[in-house]
């Protein structure tokens, strides 16, 4: 397992979206979400974007006022971890044309199964932005 | 609460509504919140599937962002994902996989469902519980379900057999038998021609599994070096370059070239201007270090360079690496390079350093320490810097250092007396443990000294009383050792003046005499002398001609020194003026050293008047330098538990009335040498207790209730006497009971370390390294080996089972094989055994029925053909699978390249 977990936090540090991909309870994510936000947001453009943390090894970037942060196994490539979060702002603009945090706050189901359809059990599966979107397309056809 | 009424389900608020809710409510957020959760409770046992999950849609929003717990509506979650609406299944599946663990109590209800929808025709449907499966599988609910997700394996949808590979891996996790059922067709799927599945990152993936495998297979290995060296020469995308080389420097070490190939390409990491791949190259280099240091000495200039970059992940990887780099030969430049760069950190970064300089140091028992002095002064330079927080581990090392290295003492007293005498340090209580090794190593090491007497003001000075109580004793203990010293010179000194006398002095302290006089006082304090005799752990043959020689040696320095009658009388006056006050000191231990010291001092004074020194006087003074010039040795950690514990001793009596008495007593922390000669010392001190204090001064109210107190609780003071009289100097309770227990195993004990540490004493002193004292055993305290999670092995074990069984066919295989297929054969029949629906199990063992599964069948009798070869057949079949395995590599490579290109930040 690769991928630990994925969060979406805002500036002000407000979370907007967690998807975990081990059980930890509200309490220990609440923690750790505190910690690691406290951590990544003091960082400056010029520092690296992988901050080691308790057991895990954070890659983290920045996209105007929103942080994409995911946890990963020490042994994870952490460039591909940067290029999965780029894929993935890639295909949420592509889905909602300009994505901003505000997409994500209303969409966060829709922002769900893109995830569920990049990563399978914390490993990344599918790369190709059509075939994420496909379901979620149809979907909207549908309903 | 009320039942969900119409007004409810007509009036429903959505999703959205909440989250616009929300971010008005500037303040009240958790007051709203609190509001939003109530209507969820009431809607949620609405029976309209529609108003019930919109009501879990905003409870699993509301649940992930603002950690709202909704482990109570995990019921309500099964009743959505049993809906045959795709959107209700959605927000079932959805929360489930949200907030089912394994303690639910319910998700066994989920079972049937999802292998419903497992074998349902609508793809989404699978894809939905395939998700969920892989977020939420338990071991049952794995163990339950291999079968459906086995089939859906082959299933004809590449969208599903992507998901289900995916599922396998947790699968295998939870369930490893599963393995034994899978592994081949999982192979399959990888093996097939389909670029999709063989997708980047179930390439990064594969090259993880190689990475792991490599060990286990050496032939694999050499197959997969040479490609993943052209994937590093020709690709562009940085991500596959790291991932080569990570596979390169973690796996393939013993590949000359790919190392060197891959050495090169993190140079051009480190020397990028971009952090992320200037903290990865560091980082790789520091996976190599311990097999490849060659390769950070190359790029010694980027690592030391990196020290002072403004990342702090990118400065404590190169103080990684600049440790590794540390040998016996550049250890001093490099620690000044490093201490130079703690000066300019910040005190965090500052003590990582620090703390990597005494870790790197004291490795192996100083192994790459060749001088000594050096180390000692860097220790005391070490100790000024401003942010040091590191006082244990620098006390620990003065101490030790001075115990097993005899030639490095006259710096040490020389550093310990540097950091005495600054009246600054004191205030510093980070510093307070080294200044307490200083004092330790001062009084230890006092024939050294130039000039005790400046160490005995520097002991004393007023600003002593900054420091903790624990350590003024070792402070006040210190003084009385240098006491001692200054007056036994003195007495040496007259008697040579006096008359050629020195000669006889010596002889005297030949052993019979010296036991002889021993005597005399043992009618006076039995007990004491008693401890003396049985607890002292050292040779005392050895030490008693260290003794003379020291003393052949000193004696001619120190005539110089010249202690005249006048500083002898002013020393004692500065002790007495100093310790005054601290008898009165409300903690014990200071209390007490104290007025020994004192009551020593005014037995003395009175007989040393007028410049004569009577005869009673300097026999005391005697016995007392000898006991503290006993050399003092490290002790084996495991020293104390070879003691056998004595009859009638309850160890396990339970202590709690102990604490109640010394509750605010704080025992202190064992380390892991013995610290100090608790036996040596104190027994000095009592030896000559008994007597000043009889005479002197009558003993006060206190001392008295205490003497009474420690004899009606001998029993108590025993056993913490014996646990911690290796560990700490605590000086032995003055009482005979105890002593008569302790003789026996004491002697044990006083044999037990010789034979540890004599033939190290005999080792050769002409090298140019100082001797090193190095215990054979129990330098270094026991570590238990922790088991790792058995899951995973269980988990590797399987996988090396069938690899072993399918890659690495020996010309022995038969039997494995045989072995592999009577496995498998294991693994159906448990299969039947553990599902209720046998027909399922049909379906699978007979996949020719089933129309998309004929072109497994079609491979899984190739599989069985194979199997029933002849043994010469058996090498073409090797050569093949090895190339199917080659060509595996470069399928996933290729896939990493094309979806890799798109390049990295």
């Amino acid at each position: 397992m690769g991928i630990r977990f994925i969060l979406m936090v805002n500036k002000q540090g407000q979370t907007r979206l967690a998807q975990y991909y081990e059980w930890l309870t509200l309490e220990e994510r609440r923690a750790l979400e505190g910690e690691i936000v406290r951590k990544c947001l003091a960082r400056t453009e010029q520092q690296c974007s992988f901050v080691e943390h308790r057991n895990y090894k954070i890659v983290y970037r920045r996209y105007a006022s929103l942080f994409f942060l995911v946890g990963v196994d020490n042994d994870e490539n952490e460039l591909a971890i940067l290029e999965f979060i780029h894929l993935l702002v890639e295909t949420m603009d592509r889905h909602f044309g300009n994505v901003c945090e505000l997409d994500i706050m209303f969409h966060l189901e829709k922002a769900h199964f893109m995830l569920e359809e990049m990563v399978m059990n914390g490993c990344v599966v599918e790369t190709s932005k059509s075939n994420i979107l496909a379901p979620i397309q149809l979907m909207d056809k549908t309903s | 609460m009320a039942s969900p009424s119409l007004m409810d389900t007509l009036f429903q608020r959505t999703l959205d509504d909440i989250i616009k809710g929300l971010r008005h409510q500037q303040a009240g957020e958790s007051a709203f919140i609190s509001k939003v959760v109530e209507e969820i409770r009431r809607e949620i046992k609405s029976t309209d599937l529609h108003t019930k999950s919109i009501a879990l849609q905003k409870l699993t929003y509301i649940n992930s962002i603002h950690f709202i717990d909704m482990s109570w509506a995990a019921f309500h979650a099964i009743e959505c994902i049993s809906s045959p609406n795709f959107s209700h299944k959605k927000v079932g599946y959805l929360a489930i996989s949200m907030s089912f663990n394994e303690s639910t109590s319910v998700i066994l209800l989920i079972t049937n469902q999802l292998r419903k929808d497992l074998k349902s025709n609508n793809e989404f449907e699978v894809s939905l519980a395939l998700d969920c499966l892989s977020r939420i599988g338990t071991a049952d609910l794995c163990r339950d379900l291999t079968p459906e997700v086995f089939t859906l394996l082959s299933s004809s949808k590449v969208f599903v057999r992507k998901k289900a590979i995916g599922v396998v891996l947790r699968v295998f996790g939870k369930y490893p038998d599963a393995v034994r059922v899978c592994f081949k067709r999982l192979v399959e799927c990888l093996d097939g021609t389909d670029p999709q599945i063989v997708s980047a990152v179930v390439g990064v993936f594969l090259l993880k599994i190689f990475a792991k495998l490599a060990p286990l297979e050496p032939r694999l290995a050499k197959r997969v070096v040479e490609p993943i060296c052209d994937h590093m020469r020709r690709t562009g995308a940085k991500s596959l370059m790291f991932e080569c080389i990570r596979t390169v420097v973690t796996s393939f070490t013993d590949y000359e070239s790919a190392v060197k190939l891959s050495v090169a390409k993190i140079r051009d990491f480190l020397v990028d201007d971009d952090p992320n791949l200037k903290y990865l190259g560091l980082h790789a280099l520091s996976i190599i270090a311990p097999n490849h240091l060659w390769a950070v000495l190359e790029n010694k200039e980027v690592v030391i360079k990196s020290l002072s970059d403004d990342d702090p992940n990118v400065k404590l990887e190169s103080l990684r690496l600049v440790a590794a780099m540390v040998s016996e030969s550049n250890v001093v430049e490099i620690c000044r390079v490093l201490v130079n760069y703690s000066l300019k950190s910040d005190p965090e970064f500052c003590n990582e350093i620090l703390g990597s300089i005494l870790s790197k140091c004291c490795q192996n028992v100083y192994e790459i320490i060749v001088d000594f002095d050096w180390y000692v002064s860097l220790l005391g330079e070490m100790s000024r810097i401003p942010h040091c927080q590191k006082g244990e581990e620098i006390e620990n090392q003065l101490i030790d250092i001075g115990m097993r290295v005899k030639d490095v003492r006259p710096e040490l007293v020389r550093v310990g007396r540097d950091l005495l005498i600054d009246p600054a340090l004191l205030g510093n209580s980070f510093l307070h443990r080294i200044l307490s090794a200083a004092a330790w190593v001062c009084g230890e090491y006092v024939e050294f000294s130039t000039k005790p007497v400046e160490l005995v003001e520097a002991l004393l000075q007023p600003r002593t009383s900054l420091l903790p109580p624990s350590i003024r004793t070792v402070y006040i203990q210190s003084a009385f050792k240098i006491l001692i010293f200054c007056l036994h010179s003195y007495l040496l000194q007259r008697e040579n003046i006096a008359d050629d006398m020195a000669s006889e002095m010596l002889g005297l302290k030949s052993q019979g005499e010296c036991s002889g006089s021993s005597a005399l006082v043992t009618g006076k304090a039995p007990a004491c002398q008693e401890q003396d005799e049985g607890f002292n752990p050292r040779d005392s043959n050895k030490s008693y001609e260290d003794l003379s020689i020291i003393n052949e040696g000193d004696v001619s320095a120190l005539l110089e020194k010249g202690f005249t009658h006048e500083s002898i009388v002013n020393l004692l006056n500065l002790i007495e003026l100093a310790l005054g006050p601290l008898s009165g000191s409300p903690d014990v231990e200071v209390q007490e050293r104290s007025k020994n010291v004192l009551g020593f001092v005014d037995l003395i004074k009175q007989e040393i008047s007028n410049g004569f020194v009577s005869e009673r006087a300097s026999k005391i003074i005697d016995m007392v330098h000898d006991a503290f010039t006993e050399e003092l040795g490290p002790v084996s950690v495991n020293a104390q538990e070879k003691v056998p514990i004595p009859d009638g001793l309850m160890l396990k009596e339970n202590l709690a009335d102990l604490d109640a008495i010394c509750g605010n007593v704080q025992l202190p922390s064992s380390i892991s040498f013995s610290m100090g000669s608790p036996f040596g010392e104190s027994v000095g001190a009592s030896v000559s207790i008994p007597q000043s204090k009889e005479e002197s001064e009558p003993s006060s109210e206190s001392t008295s209730l205490l003497a009474e107190h420690r004899k009606r609780h001998g029993l108590y003071y025993l056993p913490s006497e014996k646990n911690e009289t290796l560990a700490n100097d605590y000086p032995p309770a003055n009482d005979p009971k105890s002593s008569d227990n302790t003789n026996d195993d004491a002697q044990d004990l006083v044999k037990l370390t010789d034979k540890s540490l004599l033939p190290k004493r005999r080792s050769n002193h002409a090298k140019p390294r100082p001797v090193v004292v190095k215990l054979d055993e129990g330098d270094v305290a026991p570590i238990i080996a922790k088991k790792s999670a058995t899951r995973d092995d269980l988990l590797s074990d399987a996988v090396r089972d069938i690899l072993l069984g399918n890659v690495a066919k020996t010309a022995s295989s038969q039997s494995i094989i045989s072995d592999k297929s009577s496995s498998k054969r294991k693994g159906k029949e448990k299969l039947n055994v553990d599902l209720p629906e046998s027909r399922e199990i049909l379906g699978v063992e007979k996949p020719d029925l089933g129309n998309p599964s004929s072109r497994r069948s079609k491979h899984r009798s190739h599989g069985k053909e194979k199997s029933r070869k002849s043994p010469e057949k058996k090498n073409s079949d090797e050569i093949g699978d090895g190339e199917k395995e080659s060509r595996r590599v470069d399928i996933a490579i290729v896939g990493i390249k094309q979806n890799k290109e798109l390049k990295g930040p």
